[in-house]
C-alpha cells in the first residue's frame, strides 16, 4: 500500500498571541505534531508593553484542515485571535531578502541594474560585492534571487511574509 | 491583609483556597520544600501512591467520580516523565487535572542536571496549557488561573512546573483572591438563530438519533436530567459513546447501547439509517465512525460540542453549535416549548427488528465461565449497592461497557481515547476517596492489571476498600482478539505467560484474595467481595479464547459488523491493517 499526501492551497494566518515563554514553540509544534504544513513564519512582539506578539503563518492543506488549524489555533490559552487574510480577501503580504551577489565587470552592472529595476537597495557594498535589501510579495523576491543567480548569487536570507487586510478597518 | 510566604506556602495555601482535598503525589528532590509546607498541615490530605503513572490515574479517578479537579504533585524529571501517560490520558478524556511538578532551580535549567526534565516541553502537547512560574509573586495568579482553564470550556489538564529555587524564595500573599486573569472565555451558550434550526430540523425528522458522549458527563449531572428531559419530548432513541456511558440510563426503553467498534447492532444499525444525528458532547472518534466516508451517510448532522475543534475535525456536520452541553440542552428544550413529540412509530419499529438480533448474546462453550457472564453477574448482584466501575483496557473493558449497565454519570471511569492499560485500578483508589461511601470496583484484565499493580500499597496504606475484579483469560485478549480475526491467529506475544498468583499477592498487600474457577463459584465469590470491609482481587478465571462481539473490523463501515456465529477471514488487507 502507499501512503496518500494531500495538496491544498495557500493560506496566510495572522495570529495574536501573549508574548509569553514557549509560545512559539507551542504554535511551531502543533504544527508538526498534528501533520499541518508551514511555509513560513514569521514572529515579533506588536505592542509598547512587549506583551503581545503577531505571528504570521503561510501554510497550505484542503479547506477542512485550514478550519482544523484556525480552530487548533484558536483554542490555545495565550492565543487572542486567528485571522485567515487568504479567506478575508483583499490584503497586502511583504517579506524582507536581504541578496548578497559577488562579481566583477558586466556582471557586477548588471547586478545594480536590476536591483534597480526591482528597488533593491545596497547595503553593503564592496568591490566585488553587494549585499541588496529588497521588499515585496514573495515572487517578485523569487524573481529577483533567480535573476541574481546568474550573476554570482551568494547568499539569502528571507524573513518570510507579514501580512494585513485593505483598507481602514483592522481584522 | 499581605505577608511574605515562600513559594510552597503560597502554594499549599493557594491550594487550599481552590477548595483541594486530595492531592496525589510521590516525593523526591524538587519538591521536598513543597513537601514540607504540605508536612502537619491538615487542610490537605496527601496520598502517597507507588509511582507516578498512579498519581495521575487516581487524581483522574477523583476527577472523573466527584466532578472537582484531581491534583497531582511530583518531582522533576523520572516524577513528571512518569506522570506523563496519566497526563496524556486526562487530556484525551476532557478530564480536568492540575499537576504540580517541582523543577530544578532557575540557574541549573538547561544545564543537565541531576533529575532534569523539559518538562514544559514534554507536555506542551498533551496539556491543555502549562506554566514555567519562575517567580513566586506569580504563583497565586497562575495557579488561579491554571484552576480555571483546567475546569471551564473544555476540561483537561494544566501542569504548573515550578523551580525549587522559586518554592524556596518569598513574595507577599495577599488574603484576597488573586486578580482573575480574564483572557480564557469559553464560549458557553448558543445562538438562538442555532437553536431554532437545531429544532426545526427535530421536528422534521423522521429517524433521528441522539449520539451522546463524554461531554455529556462533564457538564455536570444537570446535563444528563436535561438530556433525559430532551429525550422525553422528542422521543429519539439515544446511543452514546464509551465515554458516556450513564449519562442515559441503560433501563430506559429508547437506550440503544453503545455504538462503534464493539457497540451494539441496534446502535450502529439506526447510526447508519437515520435521517437526523444530533451529537452532543461526542467527537467522530475513529472507534465510533469506523470506516468515515460510509458514516451515517443518509443523515443531517448536528454537532453540539464546547470545543469548536472538535466540530468539522472527522466528520462534516450541517449544524455545528459551539456550547455548554448543559446550557444547550436547556436551550433545544426551552425552544422545544409544547410541540408534540414527533411520530417516529415507524423508525421504532425498524430499531425493534435491529435490536431482535441480540448483538450481545454469546454462546456458552462447556465448563468454562464466559467472560460476558461474569461481568453480567458482577452486575446484577451490585446494582442495588449504584457501584463506580473504573477499568484497564482491552476486551474485559468493552465487556464491561456492553454487560454493566449505567444508570447516572460519574459511575464509569474508563480510559478511552488514550487507551491506557493500569489506568483502573489508580483511578478505583481515587473515586474510593472522592466517594468513601460508593462501592468501587476496577473491572479489570489479567494483563493490564500487572501494569500498575503496584498500587495496591496505596490502597492497603489509606485502608481503601476497593474491588478489583479480574477477567484472567490468559491473554492480552483484544490483541490475541485481533491476531485472530486479521492475522490467521498468530499469537505473537500477546499470551500472559508467568502470571503471579493473585490471590497470593494480594495477600501479600494484605487484601484479600478469592478465586473464582467454576460457574457455580461466581456468584457467591463475588457477594463475599461486596460483603468484606477492605480491599479484594478477584482472581475470576474464564474462556480463554473468548472473544468481543459485535466488532466493527478496522476500515469497515457500521454496517459491516462481526456478530457471533458469523463466519471470520482470519485475515485483512493492508489498507485495514493500517488502521489501529
Amino acid at each position: 500500500m502507499k501512503i496518500q499526501q494531500q495538496e491544498g492551497e495557500r493560506h496566510v494566518l495572522t495570529i495574536t498571541v501573549d508574548n509569553e515563554a514557549g509560545i512559539l514553540a507551542k504554535i511551531a509544534g502543533l504544527f508538526t505534531a498534528r501533520g499541518y504544513n508551514i511555509d513560513s513564519l514569521t514572529v515579533a512582539d506588536i505592542t509598547e508593553n512587549h506583551q503581545v506578539s503577531r505571528i504570521t503563518i503561510v501554510t497550505h492543506g484542503p479547506p477542512a484542515v485550514i478550519d482544523q488549524i484556525r480552530a487548533q489555533l484558536d483554542r490555545l490559552v495565550p492565543v487572542h485571535k486567528v485571522i485567515d487574510l487568504t479567506e478575508l480577501g483583499p490584503h497586502v503580504e511583504r517579506e524582507l531578502a536581504l541578496v548578497k551577489v559577488s562579481g566583477k565587470g558586466e556582471h557586477r552592472v548588471e547586478a545594480l541594474r536590476l536591483a534597480d529595476v526591482f528597488r533593491a537597495r545596497p547595503v553593503d557594498t564592496t568591490t566585488e560585492s553587494f549585499i541588496f535589501e529588497l521588499t515585496g510579495a514573495p515572487d517578485k523576491i523569487d524573481s529577483f534571487i533567480a535573476l541574481m543567480r546568474e550573476l554570482g548569487l551568494v547568499e539569502v536570507g528571507r524573513t518570510g511574509i507579514v501580512g494585513m487586510t485593505r483598507g481602514a478597518s483592522g481584522a | 491583609m499581605n505577608t511574605e510566604r515562600s513559594g510552597a506556602d503560597i502554594l499549599v495555601e493557594s491550594l487550599v483556597r481552590q477548595g483541594v482535598e486530595f492531592v496525589f503525589g510521590y516525593p523526591g528532590g524538587a519538591v521536598l520544600p513543597i513537601y514540607d509546607a504540605l508536612f502537619g498541615d491538615a487542610r490537605i490530605r496527601h496520598i502517597l501512591v507507588r509511582h507516578e503513572a498512579g498519581a495521575a490515574h487516581a487524581a483522574e479517578g477523583y476527577a472523573r467520580s466527584t466532578g472537582k479537579p484531581g491534583v497531582v504533585l511530583v518531582t522533576s524529571g523520572p516524577g513528571a516523565t512518569n506522570a506523563v501517560t496519566g497526563i496524556a490520558d486526562a487530556f484525551m478524556d476532557s478530564i480536568p487535572l492540575v499537576i504540580i511538578t517541582g523543577q530544578v532551580a532557575t540557574g541549573l535549567i538547561g544545564s543537565d542536571a541531576f533529575q532534569e526534565a523539559d518538562t514544559i516541553g514534554i507536555t506542551r502537547h498533551c496539556t491543555k496549557h502549562n506554566y514555567l512560574v519562575r517567580d513566586p509573586g506569580e504563583l497565586a495568579a497562575t495557579i488561579d488561573e491554571a484552576f480555571q482553564i483546567a475546569t471551564q470550556g473544555r476540561p483537561g489538564p494544566v501542569l504548573i512546573d515550578i523551580p525549587k529555587d522559586v518554592q524556596v524564595a518569598t513574595a507577599m500573599l495577599s488574603d484576597a483572591a488573586p486578580q482573575r486573569r480574564l483572557r480564557y472565555q469559553p464560549q458557553i451558550e448558543a445562538g438562538a438563530d442555532e437553536i431554532a434550526r437545531a429544532v426545526a430540523l427535530i421536528a422534521k425528522a423522521k429517524a433521528p438519533v441522539l449520539y451522546t458522549g463524554g461531554g455529556v458527563i462533564n457538564s455536570g449531572p444537570g446535563a444528563s436530567s436535561l438530556l433525559r428531559r430532551l429525550q422525553a419530548l422528542i422521543g429519539a432513541p439515544v446511543t452514546s459513546t464509551l465515554m458516556g456511558l450513564g449519562a442515559f440510563p441503560a433501563d430506559h426503553p429508547e437506550w440503544l447501547g453503545m455504538l462503534g467498534m464493539h457497540g451494539t447492532f441496534e446502535a450502529n444499525m439506526a447510526m447508519n439509517r437515520a435521517d437526523l444525528i444530533v451529537c452532543i458532547g461526542a467527537r467522530f472518534d475513529d472507534r465510533v465512525t469506523g470506516r468515515l466516508d460510509a458514516f451515517a451517510p443518509h443523515s443531517t448532522k448536528i454537532h453540539i460540542d464546547i470545543d469548536r475543534a472538535s466540530i468539522n475535525k472527522t466528520v462534516p456536520v450541517d449544524l455545528p453549535i459551539v456550547g455548554d452541553c448543559a446550557r444547550v440542552l436547556g436551550q433545544l428544550i426551552d425552544a422545544w416549548g409544547e410541540r408534540p413529540a414527533p411520530d417516529l412509530t415507524e423508525w421504532k419499529a425498524r430499531i425493534q427488528g435491529w435490536r431482535a438480533r441480540d448483538s450481545l448474546a454469546y454462546p456458552k462453550t462447556g465448563a468454562e465461565i464466559m467472560p460476558q457472564l461474569a461481568i453480567e453477574r458482577l452486575f446484577a448482584l451490585t446494582r442495588d449497592r449504584d457501584p463506580i466501575i473504573s477499568t484497564e483496557v482491552g476486551q474485559h473493558q468493552m465487556w464491561a461497557a456492553q454487560h454493566f449497565q449505567f444508570f447516572a454519570p460519574n459511575k464509569w471511569l474508563t480510559s478511552g481515547g488514550l487507551g491506557t492499560m493500569g489506568y483502573g485500578l489508580p483511578a478505583a483508589i481515587g473515586a474510593q476517596l472522592g466517594n468513601p461511601e460508593s462501592l468501587v470496583i476496577d473491572i479489570a484484565g489479567e494483563a493490564s492489571i500487572q501494569m500498575n499493580i503496584q498500587e495496591l500499597g496505596t490502597a492497603s496504606q489509606y485502608r481503601l476498600p476497593v474491588k478489583v475484579f479480574i477477567v484472567n483469560n490468559e491473554y492480552m485478549g483484544m490483541v490475541r482478539q485481533w491476531q485472530e480475526l486479521t492475522y490467521e491467529s498468530r499469537y505473537s506475544n500477546s499470551y500472559s505467560d508467568s502470571l503471579p498468583d493473585f490471590v497470593k499477592l494480594a495477600e501479600a498487600y494484605g487484601w484479600k484474595g478469592i478465586r473464582i474457577e467454576r460457574e457455580d463459584q461466581l456468584d457467591a465469590a463475588i457477594e463475599a467481595m461486596i460483603a468484606h470491609d477492605g480491599p479484594v482481587i478477584v482472581d475470576c478465571l474464564v474462556a480463554k479464547q473468548a472473544n468481543c462481539y459485535p466488532m466493527i473490523p478496522s476500515g469497515a463501515a457500521h454496517t459491516e459488523m462481526i456478530l457471533y456465529g458469523d463466519a471470520v477471514a482470519g485475515t485483512m488487507d493492508d489498507e485495514a491493517k493500517a488502521l489501529v
